[in-house]
Parts: C-alpha cells; sequence; structure tokens
C-alpha cells in the first residue's frame, strides 16, 4: 500500500514541479493554480474511495484529477492548449475533467462545485448505486452561501457525500481569521447536523486511515461526514514560483510544513531499490507526457463553435 | 452569417402540427402537467423538484397529484436554497438524471446565475463535449394585480444572452406540452419561460406525446402589409392587436418565435423581406433585449435588400409598479400594439388608437397571487 501511496504522492508533486520548470517558456498558456504541498489530501482520500467513486473539486485541481487516475498525457497537453487534451484545450488547468476515472468537475468559482457534488449525491442514492461521492473545496469556499445550503440539503436528504475542506490558511492572500468570524470550520459544519472531523493534511497514514473509516459508513447510508484537512500551499495562489517576498506570510510560517513534507517522509519508510523503481518510471512517464503535449497538435478553427450544444448546427446559431 | 438549420429536437417524437384536429383542449397549466406526467412515465430519469412542487397547490396545478404518482424521492419540495439547489440539479444532470427544476418567479433565478452561468451553460463546452447538463430550469413571470417589482421581471434576454443556454417561452397549451417534451429531452440546459397570464389560456392538445424543438417559429396569422413578432404572453396581445389592424384594413402577419435560442430569424427574415416592416413585442424591457435582437438580426440580413421599418414594444424603461394606474401604463397592450404596427404602415405617427372592443379584452389575473 505505501508503495502506490508513494508512487501516486511522488507523481502529483514531480509533474507539478516539472510544469513549473516549464511555466517560464510560456508553452503553457493556463493559469496553473499548484497543490504543491497539498497532496497528501487527495492521495489520502482517494485512497479510501473505489473506481465507482466520484469526486469534483477545484481550480487548484491537478492533484485530485492525478489521484483519481487521470491520463496524464491528456492533462499536460490540455495544459499545453492542444487538440489531445482532457477537454480538448478549452477548459485548461483549473477545468480538468475525467469521466471514465470519475472526476466530474472542477470550477473556477470558489465554492461552486460543492452543490454539484451534493447533487451527483442525489443521483446516486435515487439510482440505489453503492457510490460515494467526495467534494473537495477550500477554506475560502466555506464563506460561500453555497456551503451552508449545499450541507443543509446534503443533511436532509442523507446523501452519500464526503466533504473535504482542503484548509491551506489562504484565500489568495487574505488569512482565515481575516475572513471568518468563526474559523472553527468543523463546528459550522456540524451545526447543520453532519459529523465533522479535523485532520492534519500532513500526516497521510492517518488521513488514509480516517477515509477509510468513514467512506465505507457514509456509502452504508449513514449520511454524509465532513473532514476539514489542515494543509499548506507552499507555492504562490496562482502560478509556477514562491511568493514570501509580497509579505503576506513568511517563511517561518511554511517551515514546519515543509519539514513536515509527507512525499519525503512516505519516501523515508520505503526501501531505497523499490523507491528508485518507482521515481525512474514516474519520470519516464513524465517525460513522456511532455513530449506527448509538445507533439500534440491544437484544435482546429471548427472546434471555436463545437461543444456548445450537442448537436453542432444549434451552436452555430449563436454568434 | 452562419444558417440556421432546422430539425426538431425531442428524438423519436412525432412533430405535429398545430392545426391537426385535436379530440380536446387543455389549459397551458394542464398541458404542463401532462408533458411532465409523461415524461416522467417514460423516462425514470426524470425527476421534478423546486420550493413548494409539493404543496397543496403544486404550483398552480401544473405538479398536481405527481407526488403521489412518482412519490417523494422524484417530485419534492426544496429547501429555499436556490443556488445550492441549482447546482444539485446540474450535478444531477451530470449524473445521468433529467432534472425539471421549477422557479415560482423567474426573478427568483437571480439567486441561481451562477449556477445556470457559470456551470449549466460551461459544462459542454469547457469540459470539450465530455459532459452536458440536460437540465429543465422552468420559471415564471408575473404580470398584473400588484406583481411589482420582484414578481414581474421577464429576464429572458440574460440567458439568450450566454451561449450554451437554450431558451423557450411557449405561447399556447399545444406549445406548452410540445416544447416542454423537447426541453426534457434536449442534452442541454433549458430554460422554459412560462407567463402566468398563460396559465389560463385554453386551447386544443393531443393526448399523444410530441415535440416543438427548438429553432422553429409559427407563422400564427398570414398578412403582408406588417410584420409582428409576439414574445410569451405578447404572442397573445399581438394576435389580437392583429385584428384590431383588420378593423382598418391592415393585414399584418404575426409571428410566435416559441424559441428564443436558438432563434429562428429565418422565418422573420421570410417575413418582413415581404411586408418591408418589422414590429417586436417583448413582455421585458427593450435594452439589450430579445426584441433588440430580433431587430438586430433581421437589419443585418435585410439592410440594403428593401427599406425597412423597425420598431420596439416593451416594458416601459423603470420598475414595475404596483398601482393599477401605473401598472397599466408598464406594459404594451393590444391597442398599443395596434397603433404602433399602424404607424409603421403608414410611415408618420397617426395619433390613432382603437377602441377597446369587448371581445379583445386582456384578462385580469385576480389576486393574491
Amino acid at each position: 500500500m505505501r508503495e502506490q501511496l508513494y508512487r501516486s504522492l511522488y507523481r502529483i508533486r514531480r509533474v507539478e514541479e516539472e510544469i513549473a520548470r516549464v511555466y517560464p517558456t510560456d508553452k503553457i498558456k493556463s493559469p496553473v493554480h499548484l497543490s504543491i504541498g497539498q497532496e497528501a489530501v487527495s492521495v489520502g482520500v482517494c485512497a479510501a474511495l473505489q473506481p465507482r467513486d466520484v469526486v469534483y473539486g477545484t481550480y487548484r485541481g491537478h492533484a485530485l484529477y492525478l489521484a483519481r487516475g487521470g491520463d496524464l498525457r491528456a492533462m499536460i497537453a490540455e495544459l499545453y492548449g492542444r487538440a489531445t487534451g482532457c477537454t480538448k484545450g478549452k477548459g485548461g488547468s483549473m477545468h480538468l475533467i475525467a469521466p471514465k476515472q470519475r472526476v466530474m468537475g472542477t470550477s473556477a468559482v470558489v465554492g461552486t462545485t460543492i452543490a454539484n457534488a451534493v447533487g451527483h449525491a442525489y443521483a446516486v442514492r435515487y439510482r440505489r448505486q453503492a457510490a460515494v461521492v467526495a467534494s473537495f473545496f477550500g477554506d475560502g469556499a466555506t464563506e460561500e452561501g453555497v456551503f451552508a445550503e449545499s450541507l443543509n440539503f446534503a443533511v436532509l436528504k442523507r446523501l452519500p457525500i464526503l466533504f473535504v475542506c482542503e484548509n491551506n490558511g489562504y484565500a489568495i492572500h487574505t488569512r482565515q481569521e481575516r475572513r471568518q468570524g468563526t474559523p472553527a470550520i468543523c463546528e459550522r459544519a456540524r451545526a447543520h447536523g453532519l459529523p465533522a472531523e479535523r485532520l492534519d493534511g500532513d500526516d497521510l497514514l492517518d488521513l488514509v486511515g480516517r477515509a477509510r473509516d468513514v467512506v465505507p459508513r457514509v456509502r452504508a447510508g449513514e449520511g454524509p461526514w465532513f473532514f476539514e484537512v489542515m494543509t499548506y500551499r507552499w507555492r504562490e495562489h496562482v502560478g509556477p514560483g514562491c511568493d514570501y517576498d509580497l509579505g503576506y506570510r513568511t517563511e517561518d510560517e511554511a517551515a514546519p510544513h515543509i519539514a513536515n513534507d509527507p512525499v519525503r517522509r512516505l519516501a523515508e519508510t520505503l526501501d531505497r531499490a523499490g523507491r528508485a523503481v518507482i521515481e525512474a518510471a514516474v519520470e519516464q512517464e513524465i517525460a513522456d507526457a511532455f513530449a506527448f503535449a509538445e507533439a500534440s497538435p491544437f484544435p482546429t478553427a471548427e472546434e471555436l463553435t463545437s461543444d456548445v450544444f450537442k448537436e453542432e448546427d444549434h451552436a452555430a446559431t449563436l454568434r | 452569417m452562419p444558417r440556421l438549420s432546422v430539425k426538431p429536437a425531442g428524438r423519436r417524437l412525432p412533430a405535429a402540427e398545430p392545426r391537426r384536429p385535436a379530440e380536446r383542449t387543455l389549459s397551458y397549466v394542464e398541458a404542463i402537467r401532462e408533458a411532465t406526467d409523461q415524461e416522467m412515465g417514460r423516462d425514470p430519469a426524470v425527476i421534478l423538484f423546486g420550493l413548494d412542487v409539493d404543496d397543496p397547490k403544486a404550483i398552480q396545478g401544473t405538479a398536481r397529484g405527481l407526488a403521489e404518482k412518482y412519490g417523494p424521492e422524484r417530485v419534492f419540495g426544496t429547501p429555499l436554497s436556490e443556488d445550492a439547489m441549482t447546482g444539485a440539479a446540474v450535478g444531477m444532470a451530470l449524473a445521468g438524471l433529467r432534472p425539471i427544476h421549477v422557479h415560482i418567479r423567474m426573478d427568483f433565478l437571480m439567486l441561481a446565475m451562477n449556477q445556470l452561468v457559470n456551470v449549466a451553460a460551461k459544462t459542454r463546452s469547457m469540459y470539450g463535449g465530455r459532459a452536458g447538463v440536460p437540465l429543465v430550469v422552468r420559471a415564471m413571470i408575473g404580470k398584473s394585480w400588484g406583481q411589482g417589482a420582484q414578481h414581474s421581471q421577464g429576464l429572458h434576454s440574460f440567458f439568450m444572452h450566454v451561449p450554451g443556454l437554450k431558451v423557450v417561452a411557449p405561447a399556447t397549451p399545444y406549445d406548452a406540452k410540445g416544447c416542454l417534451s423537447a426541453a426534457v429531452r434536449d442534452d442541454d440546459p433549458v430554460l422554459y419561460v412560462e407567463h402566468r397570464l398563460l396559465h389560463f389560456q385554453k386551447g386544443p392538445v393531443p393526448e399523444e406525446r410530441y415535440a416543438v424543438g427548438p429553432g422553429r417559429a409559427r407563422v400564427t396569422a398570414a398578412g403582408a402589409d406588417v410584420t409582428i413578432v409576439g414574445i410569451s404572453w405578447m404572442q397573445v396581445e399581438c394576435l389580437r392587436a392583429q385584428r384590431y389592424l383588420a378593423d382598418v384594413g391592415i393585414k399584418a402577419e404575426v409571428i410566435d418565435p416559441i424559441w428564443l435560442s436558438p432563434l429562428d430569424i429565418d422565418t422573420v427574415v421570410a417575413s418582413v423581406e415581404k411586408t418591408g416592416r418589422l414590429l417586436v413585442v417583448d413582455t421585458a424591457w427593450l435594452c439589450c433585449g430579445a426584441a433588440a435582437e430580433i431587430v438586430a438580426q433581421v437589419a443585418e440580413r435585410l439592410q440594403g435588400v428593401r427599406d425597412l421599418g423597425l420598431r420596439r414594444l416593451g416594458f416601459a424603461p423603470t420598475t414595475c409598479p404596483t398601482t393599477p394606474a401605473l401598472e397599466e401604463l408598464f406594459y404594451p397592450n393590444a391597442r398599443t400594439i395596434a397603433a404602433a404596427a399602424r404607424d409603421l404602415v403608414e410611415g408618420a405617427p397617426t395619433g390613432w388608437l382603437p377602441e377597446e372592443r369587448s371581445d379583445l379584452q386582456s384578462i385580469e389575473f385576480k389576486g393574491p397571487f
């Protein structure tokens, strides 16, 4: 199990480091919101999910897409704006989707997919499918009205949904304490009538353990559950770099998270030879994915007005 | 300019014509109810919800008996959460259901704009065609008996503006049923606009299922002197205006666009090519509205082809007042429409306003709601 978790964690970290490395060349013309430092949240929760389970995420969605098994070539090609991208170059980094892996949506508007996930959970329950929906969002989303509305409906209908709040402490550059009268997000969740617990996003194995306890209960019909996972964004809100120079946070604040880096900690528990095999395979896959993106064509002009409606000729009537 | 290819939606459904003899007369409300019932009976993916859908009034009767027939999982009232419930409807649609989300006033959609504009409309394009949102949003426009500022707005043009949304505003019981069936079967989000006064209209409605699909307007009265396009409730007023005009020897051609997006502009253009005069009457404001769009498209197509007289009528450019003394002035009616059409035909203001005919009086909605 540790090898699998490490492969997933290391793969996400290295993919995003490679994106950051390539970014200054301007080959990636899409705003990237990197998950570096937050990978364990997606990897930990997804480790408890089954293939039939469904996830919804946010514009900071690379980690979730990859943790669910989203195709790496299609993701990098998407960032490059190529026709082979997971949305044919139309969605970009903020709108990754992988229907086969049940990654059903990511949004650039904070809080938006929480309600979509709740509706999906309603459909799952209506059809008596034994699937669980996991809804990933940030601490900022808990300030949106749709957060309260969605939790209320999920509890009202006892839906099979796990809410995962990735609390990285910031909405862009504004700290949580400056935005929330009651920063106790779990308490606010509990007020809607569902169990809520705070977890350490740097402790991958604990996260996996809790998710594996909770997901079967949600699947069994006990109703929704809420995780607040404390984590930290190492890079700037959007873009490839660090932003300690802006002065809204310090390197000292980041230091304990970097010292507790889940990628490195998990690596240290693996034997060296096995780890080297995993890392070599991941590096090969990344090199292949970037080469695939570079070699892929851009979409043709006809793609501009395709996909507006299912019937293409209706799309053409909207200028 | 891209040309419209007319193709009825609602696969596998016969496209019946309204003039064929129908054995029954139904109200607009009953037609909506029947379309919903038939679609729910045919496809278990269709579910119906919204504020008060399962309450004793059952949305003016449009949902009467459906909660009992299909159960609380398929027909349910929701919390007062338009934003999240619209988002949930999108999620249900992404999961393969075909939700019908009902709002007893279109004004309430302002609480749901993020999900409608940023998610429902965007999904198919943004995900490169790999996901779609087969969602129907029913929204009612109120009028009269002091509905006022926040219970009367016709905001359909907001939604026409956004690629990825379809907008339909049926004006007859026949179209109410056929358009709702087509909307439910459409694989993309459809805003279904129903005017509160239309609920009381009666007309022929076949019992069998049929679709009135996107992108096909209907000529509802033939004439050669002036083309009048009436949207939603204004279609009723325009047909009355056509009779006032006939009294003074003016033959008006009246068109019901039915679907506002995608819009069948070809039918309007063909008529204006003949008449040279176009009056568009909307149950909405004019600025950046459906009437502006129709007039602009006709002007683009016919400029240089022939001389044109163009005119729009709609809400007064102000907030809808509640007092009857001002509310009456806020809306176009059959007589003011006839007057505007005659001015177009004469090419100058005539000062004519027809005497009100008792057989062409507007029905008044009796309160309180």
